[in-house]
């Protein structure tokens, strides 16, 4: 694919001729923390943070989002009968979104587009936006990103990656989706592509060089479900679980949602939010009974389906990209490596001896 | 903190090893600079895990309810008022409590040391009041008093009030702070202009409930946000339901919080929370003299009438 | 692109109140618009959402059967603030539902074989489907021997009970009916836990029987032993789970149990299968 070279002084010009085309998205400073948000006219984005503080994930599945309004009103036609709420899938472009929070996308597709369902929200949304990445040449610490699938060159996901080269930029079209976006850029200084790729990939290999954090998954993999979910160390890794939703809110890969009816005098609206499965409630039953109703099995569930459950239903690795913020976020400092260590070394038959 | 942590697992292993307590409550090293994880020790081979620095600002009380154990717990000044607290409450009983009284003196507000330098921060190192700070081609020294929690800062009960065994003499108190310097702040302010403030100051929350998960006097079955019939709060992002869940839950800890800070501490996109609870513990020291978590003797104002109760304010 | 989370729109043709509590009332839709009777074309064994504006959405069996036509039907237990709204519904009014959705009986698997079927409380309203499902003058040369042992707590408790008295009556389908105690001296069927009376009703078990279950915890709990010891193996014994459930096509997380979601998985599966997923349900 075709890679062009930007001068840093071309930057900005490039990203306001896409204004006219796409609405545009990046990372601004807000208190203190990188935060993904809608770009006025004249904002510029900053891209000298690390990871943003909230993944990219609401984004394409905001926190609330209205599915469907209705009228409770009798007098009016098709009162009770839920009518599509107003969308804008217009183009946008997500500039400056990092390799593994694209990479997440891919994960929670498979949640949302499936061969028996699609979800037309999440699915509009992300087709409707331009995913341009800038890889990340100083990786944090807390970042595991190569050892959960994704890296911080990972170009999956992506329809761009930009490389910070120094003095100039490096622009790389994965996709064609990327390509179009490109041309409207008016940055033209296209490089020969093997001199370039060689030129990306040294980058990339210091950048890989910096990742000083990893996890092991491979035995996990064999375990039976039920073996590792017997485990005795759930209680431990628990044990200071608040149960708050920090972390799936946190996870860029997270993905599970409640659905609601609010109404203001007649008029109603029926809206997904964002829920989380360390709530209590997110399975109680209307009988009362709760097949999660103690910590520890909403601990374990969420560590089981990131690390089991996803891995054993789609067969293509782990529920998680290595982003580090649910490590991060953690009030408690729960750390998703420490438990991935502790299922991935579990042996069910030394456990049994002892 | 060498001294406090070998006291604290010598202290630990006896009550594990005479069989006195079913567990020990404290807290263990993190992976995460700043960070320290609440952690329950059962067996006396398992005591070297516990440390202690000024990295244990979460409030272990709130591990404590209705518990059926013997617990040893590891309890600086704010966790033992919160303990009396869940005492008075009936969430814990004081006979099964052994108190390891640690006294205070300050936690560490990781966001402030965050902020103060640029770059990741690789290692945090504390020694003699001071606390160094590396990372990637920087290190830096700051005075520990200058990167307290906002609450430390203004603590006026650094010492456990209540304990089976210290695990050092008592600390002095501080004296002559201002407490209240930041309420007084929003008091100041027009009707406006406070709208304006609690509007900003609320607008990040993303609703995790981090807040009132790691508070020990939230341990209601069902928070009042949770219930569904009636339900009192929406449940998406319109600002008017989050500000009616911090506020609401600021008034159910009335004459209850400890100010230990660890609704703040432990939210994830940095809200300062702890103003509103500030307030009304201002408030329930002006109008009743009460400050939460002191004695067993008294129970908290809002839930006892006394005919010589203020009433001015509900005029 | 189809929106799955579009709920038809239907009204409400009639309610009857099935129990002497009153907290389980049967209702019957019809839909609004031409065309979505046939587009909910569904089997027995699968559920919907019953949506009401305003209120949400509870995932519910479909106690209609397939050969039923021109109306679908739920039976709903008050409980929550969904179906306490709906239980105070009228005739008349609009609301929506939404599906078929989840797996279902194995119907194909089950062809040319035996049928037992266990029931308890008000878990009956998907194996009241399947019964009028293969009593269906079209099917029931499809299936061997059809056994029902059905049991609630006192008669008037029964689900649809002049349908089980019609039942009781033909020689094509054997219905044991049952309730754990009754003082009425007419109460001329069983009186036993529906374990107890598994046990002395079902017939032995072979290569082409198969049992579907569905009751309450504690009757699982004491009916699957019974089978067990009659020699049921655990890929003969069919089984419907319930979690809570949102979205009811396998998006939105709830009802994740180990790699399955209730409600798109499932929320039928055999015993043999449950053993490989945690007890979370």
């Amino acid at each position: 694919m075709k890679v062009i070279k930007i001068d840093k002084a071309k930057w900005n010009d490039g990203l306001e001729a896409l204004n006219g085309s796409y609405s545009l998205f990046g990372p601004v400073k807000q208190n203190e923390c990188y935060e993904f948000k809608k770009l006025d006219k004249d904002e510029q984005l900053d891209l000298s943070g690390l990871n943003t503080r909230m993944s990219a994930k609401g984004l394409i599945y905001p926190h609330t989002e209205a599915m469907f309004t209705y009228t409770l009103d009798e007098g009016e036609e098709n009162h009770h009968i839920m009518q599509p709420a107003d969308k804008d899938y217009s183009p946008r472009a997500v500039i400056g979104i990092r390799p593994c929070d694209a990479d997440a996308f891919l994960l929670v597709q498979r949640n949302f587009d499936t061969p028996d369902y699609k979800d037309p929200y999440w699915i509009q949304a992300y087709e409707a936006t331009t995913f341009v990445g800038l890889a990340c040449n100083n990786p944090c610490r807390s970042c595991f990103c190569t050892s959960a699938g994704s890296g911080p060159f990972h170009e999956a996901g992506l329809d761009v990656l930009v490389v910070d080269a120094g003095d100039y930029f490096l622009a790389k079209a994965i996709t064609e989706k990327g390509e179009a976006l490109l041309k409207v850029t008016g940055w033209d200084n296209e490089l020969d592509s093997d001199t370039a790729e060689k030129e990306i990939a040294a980058l990339k290999n210091d950048a890989e060089a910096k990742i000083s954090s990893t996890i092991l998954t491979d035995n996990l993999k064999e375990m039976p479900i039920t073996a590792v979910y017997d485990a005795p160390f759930w209680e431990d890794v628990a044990f200071a679980c608040i149960n708050c939703g920090t972390c799936t809110y946190v996870c860029p890969t997270c993905w599970c949602f409640d659905i609601q009816d609010e109404v203001h005098g007649t008029s109603g609206t029926r809206m997904r939010n964002w829920d989380s499965c360390m709530f209590p409630l997110f399975t109680l039953h209307g009988s009362g009974h709760n097949p999660r109703g103690e910590k520890v099995q909403r601990v374990r569930q969420r560590f089981m389906h990131k690390l089991k459950y996803y891995v054993d239903k789609y067969g293509d690795g782990i529920q998680c990209v290595g982003c580090g913020r649910c490590v991060r976020a953690c009030p408690v400092n729960i750390d998703i490596r420490k438990v991935c260590d502790l299922m991935n070394n579990y042996d069910e038959a030394t456990c049994a001896a002892q | 903190m060498v001294g406090y942590i070998d006291k604290i697992k010598e202290i630990s292993e006896r009550l594990l090893k005479d069989g006195k307590v079913d567990m020990v409550i404290g807290f263990r090293k993190g992976t995460m600079p700043m960070m320290n994880e609440p952690h329950r020790v059962k067996s006396a081979d398992d005591v070297k895990n516990l440390v202690w620095d000024s990295n244990c600002g979460i409030n272990l009380a709130n591990y404590l309810t209705d518990r059926k154990e013997k617990i040893g717990i590891v309890a600086k000044g704010c966790d033992s008022r919160n303990i009396v607290t869940h005492i008075i409450e009936n969430k814990i009983d004081r006979d099964q409590l052994y108190i390891i009284g640690v006294p205070c003196k300050g936690m560490i507000d990781s966001h402030k040391i965050t902020n103060a330098v640029s770059g990741e921060i690789v290692d945090v190192v504390e020694s003699n009041g001071e606390v160094t700070v590396k990372g990637d081609g920087f290190e830096e020294t700051f005075n520990k008093a200058d990167v307290l929690q906002k609450n430390c800062a203004v603590c006026i009960h650094r010492n456990p009030v209540i304990y089976d065994e210290l695990v050092t003499d008592l600390v002095e108190e501080q004296a002559d702070v201002d407490r209240y310097e930041d309420v007084r702040e929003i008091e100041a302010m027009s009707t406006e202009e406070k709208h304006n403030f609690f509007d900003d100051l609320l607008a990040p929350c993303i609703r995790c409930y981090a807040c009132r998960n790691a508070c020990p006097l939230c341990y209601c079955p069902t928070c009042f946000v949770d219930e569904s019939r009636p339900q009192w709060v929406g449940k998406g992002d319109d600002p008017v339901d989050i500000k009616t869940f911090h506020f609401l839950r600021a008034y159910h800890c009335a004459g209850r919080c400890t100010d230990c800070g660890s609704c703040e501490r432990a939210c994830p996109v940095g809200i300062n929370m702890r103003l509103l609870t500030k307030k009304l513990e201002m408030d329930c020291l002006n109008l009743y003299g009460w400050e939460a978590g002191l004695t067993l003797d008294n129970r908290p104002p809002l839930d006892t009438y006394k005919p010589d109760d203020p009433e001015e304010f509900i005029k | 692109m189809q929106n799955p989370y579009l709920p038809y729109p239907v009204r409400i043709d009639e309610i009857i109140t099935e129990t002497e509590d009153r907290n389980l009332k049967t209702f019957k839709f019809v839909f609004l618009n031409d065309g979505d009777e046939e587009k909910f074309s569904y089997q027995a064994g699968q559920f919907a959402e019953l949506s009401i504006a305003g209120k949400g959405e509870i995932p519910i069996g479909i106690a209609s059967s397939p050969t039923e036509k021109g109306f679908v039907m739920f039976t709903v237990n008050k409980v929550g603030l969904v179906s306490t709204f709906l239980h105070n519904m009228k005739m008349g009014d609009i609301m929506g539902i939404r599906g078929p959705l989840g797996n279902y009986y194995p119907w194909d698997a089950l062809e040319g074989k035996n049928v037992v079927i266990i029931g308890g409380g008000f878990a009956f309203t998907t194996l009241r489907s399947s019964i009028v499902y293969m009593l269906d003058p079209a099917n029931r040369s499809k299936f061997g021997d059809i056994h029902v042992i059905y049991g609630a707590r006192s008669p008037g408790m029964l689900l649809y009970r002049n349908e089980l008295a019609e039942w009781e009556a033909r020689d094509d389908i054997n219905v044991h009916i049952t309730v754990d105690a009754t003082d009425d001296p007419d109460w001329k069927y069983n009186v036993g836990f529906v374990p107890t009376i598994t046990e002395q009703k079902a017939p032995p078990a072979d290569e082409n029987t198969y049992a579907i279950i569905c009751g309450p915890p504690v009757m699982i709990k004491f009916t699957q032993p019974v089978l067990d010891k009659q020699g049921y193996k655990h890929d003969h014994i069919i089984m419907s789970l319930e979690n809570r459930m949102k979205c009811g096509i396998g998006m939105c997380g709830h009802c994740n149990v180990g790699k399955e979601f209730v409600c798109k998985d499932g929320p039928v599966f055999t015993l043999a299968q449950l053993s490989h997923i945690p007890k979370e349900y």
